[in-house]
């Protein structure tokens, strides 16, 4: 990759990121390390929909299929982080392989519908099995599980320089992959599949391929998201986590490298402050992106990249 | 020309409830050569292309294609084998630039000389000084030589052309027949098309389809002279003049 101003801008993040470690108050450096972990599930959620057009509404279960797999691992089987970590991505990448090989014969509303099926299938699976994962209660995960090497992730340094490294990781590779020639593929799937299928290309793997990158980065970010926190809960595979990626997506431009992070981090905040005046956040939430739709429907990224930062990838 | 027949097709049906798209059409391509194909509106010019290149299932019949049969084989595995489809109606990537367009086309063959050969494609079509526009600010004319310029890139054994040049300005419809005879005899033409100069003009062999099947199969020259084309499709035997 060259040093050009795309991953220039890339990297300044990165470092503002390092930077804002030593210099946060500690209420904002906890919520920025749970947005870094959040972010890598919506860079993952955008990689599916953001540039290879899948719109899909059960991303909460690859999420959570990391979630569990670490979770369990920990809880039943002495795991410690790192089998937690490499078992959160696996599981994420296997199921969303295994959920594309039937979802994928769908397209649009059909796939939609489909995958909102089968991660609510999944969601009762974990409250049908509460005698392992402890249903709505969720599991709290001992601190022996948290222990990545040396390294205690419950401790709150350590959990933001790990969180850095992790969220560091999914950015540099995402950026490679737009970048890429097969980023520019998916990107023509997205674009004109009739097309895509005339220039030698497969519809169905390409999809399934960008929908198990999708999963890995799911379940990594699911499977942090448990160690880090200590906890893995059935809600946290609700349809309500397969909807907040779309909407980090959304606020901060699909098919941008940065949209998710910016995303999440807009509206991580933006639920906080409105919770703190108002009883109805949801509310302020859902105004603001009826706002977005209506002004900036290609989100706070894509909108800037029309208006003349095009080389944003 | 070197009489190596490149595609054949023994009995290529496809009906649409009732309507007889294409019945029983036997076609063959020699390779090198370039083959018009022409006929009425609703001849099924555009359907016969469409089993050829796989965008629509064969219900009957049988394609051979560089000594394989390809009759079953879905649309995406056709190209990389070598057929390449340029579309009736414009459908470039519009949001994408130009460069990314047929980078695309190349990508596809797995060649390593990505850049080069993009620009390569490009400037076989005159478009290489707008690489970096986005192909959807393109004008019509420059869209319908892009839509070429991704045919070429595949670098393809056969090269389909639906109706390049509807639309097109007379001094576009020059340099689009100089691209095409500039394309064989590396590879083989099928050209579909309405403008009977550009026909005469360019084909080495025309057939004519009418109401699904062949009516004819010659020389411009035997096709201008066919009493039964003349009154299926020319109508006037002045109008191919």
């Amino acid at each position: 990759m060259k040093l050009d101003r795309a991953l220039l801008l890339h990297l300044g993040l990165l470092a503002a990121l390092l930077a804002f470690h030593f210099a946060a108050p500690a209420y904002h450096h906890t919520n920025i390390a749970r947005i870094m972990v959040l972010a890598i599930y919506a860079m993952g959620y955008n990689i599916a929909f953001g540039y290879t057009g899948l719109l899909s509404l059960g991303h909460a279960l690859f999420f959570g299929a990391g979630l569990y797999a670490a979770g369990l691992l920990a809880y039943h089987a002495e795991g410690t982080a790192g089998t937690g970590l490499i078992a959160g991505l696996a599981a994420g990448g296997l199921v969303a392989f295994a959920l594309g090989l039937f979802a994928l014969r769908t397209a649009g509303v059909a796939f939609m519908i489909v995958t909102l099926m089968f991660a609510q299938a999944g969601y009762l699976t974990v409250l049908y099995f509460g005698s392992y994962t402890r249903g709505d209660e969720g599991i709290v995960i001992p601190r022996a599980g948290r222990m990545l090497g040396s390294l205690d992730l419950s401790d709150d340094n350590t959990r933001y320089l790990v969180a850095f490294a992790l969220f560091a990781a999914a950015l540099l590779v995402n950026l490679w992959l737009a970048r890429s020639p097969r980023g520019r593929i998916m990107v023509a799937m997205r674009e004109n599949e009739e097309r895509s299928r005339m220039l030698g290309y497969n519809p169905f793997t390409v999809k399934l391929a960008a929908l198990t990158i999708s999963g890995l980065y799911s379940g990594l970010s699911g499977a942090a998201y448990a160690l880090m926190f200590g906890y893995a809960g059935a809600s946290l595979a609700s349809v309500q986590y397969s909807i907040l990626p779309l909407l980090y997506v959304l606020l901060g431009g699909a098919g941008t490298v940065i949209g998710p992070f910016l995303g999440a981090l807009l509206m991580f905040y933006l639920i906080d402050y409105a919770s703190s005046v108002t009883d109805a956040h949801q509310f302020v939430t859902g105004a603001a992106l009826v706002l977005l739709i209506l002004f900036a429907p290609k989100g706070i990224l894509g909108t800037l990249r029309e208006r003349g930062l095009r080389w944003l990838p | 020309m070197a009489a190596v027949t490149l595609l054949e097709a023994r009995g290529l049906t496809r009906h649409f409830d009732g309507l007889k798209a294409v019945d029983g059409v036997d076609f063959d391509l020699e390779e090198g050569e370039i083959h018009a194909l022409i006929g009425p509106n609703g001849a099924g010019k555009t359907t016969f292309v469409s089993l050829l290149s796989g965008r629509i299932p064969v219900q009957s019949g049988t394609i051979r294609f560089a000594g394989r049969d390809i009759t079953r084989t879905p649309a995406h595995a056709r190209v990389r084998a070598g057929i390449a489809y340029t579309f009736q109606i414009t459908q470039v990537y519009g949001a994408l630039t130009v460069f990314d367009n047929v980078a695309l086309a190349v990508q596809s063959r797995h060649s390593r000389r990505l850049a080069e050969d993009t620009t390569e494609a490009l400037t076989r079509v005159g478009l290489e000084a707008r690489a970096d526009q986005i192909a959807g600010t393109l004008s019509y004319g420059h869209q319908r030589l892009l839509e070429v310029a991704m045919g070429l890139a595949l670098k393809p054994k056969l090269l389909i052309l639906d109706e390049p040049t509807q639309g097109l300005a007379q001094g576009e419809i020059e340099t689009f027949k100089d691209i095409v005879r500039g394309v064989v005899p590396e590879a083989t033409v099928l050209l579909i098309e309405h403008n009977m100069d550009v026909v005469m003009d360019l084909a080495h062999r025309i057939t004519v389809l009418n109401f699904g099947e062949v009516l004819a199969t010659g020389t411009p020259k035997t096709i201008r002279a066919d009493k039964a084309v003349q009154a299926a499709y020319l109508g006037d035997p002045h109008a191919a003049a």
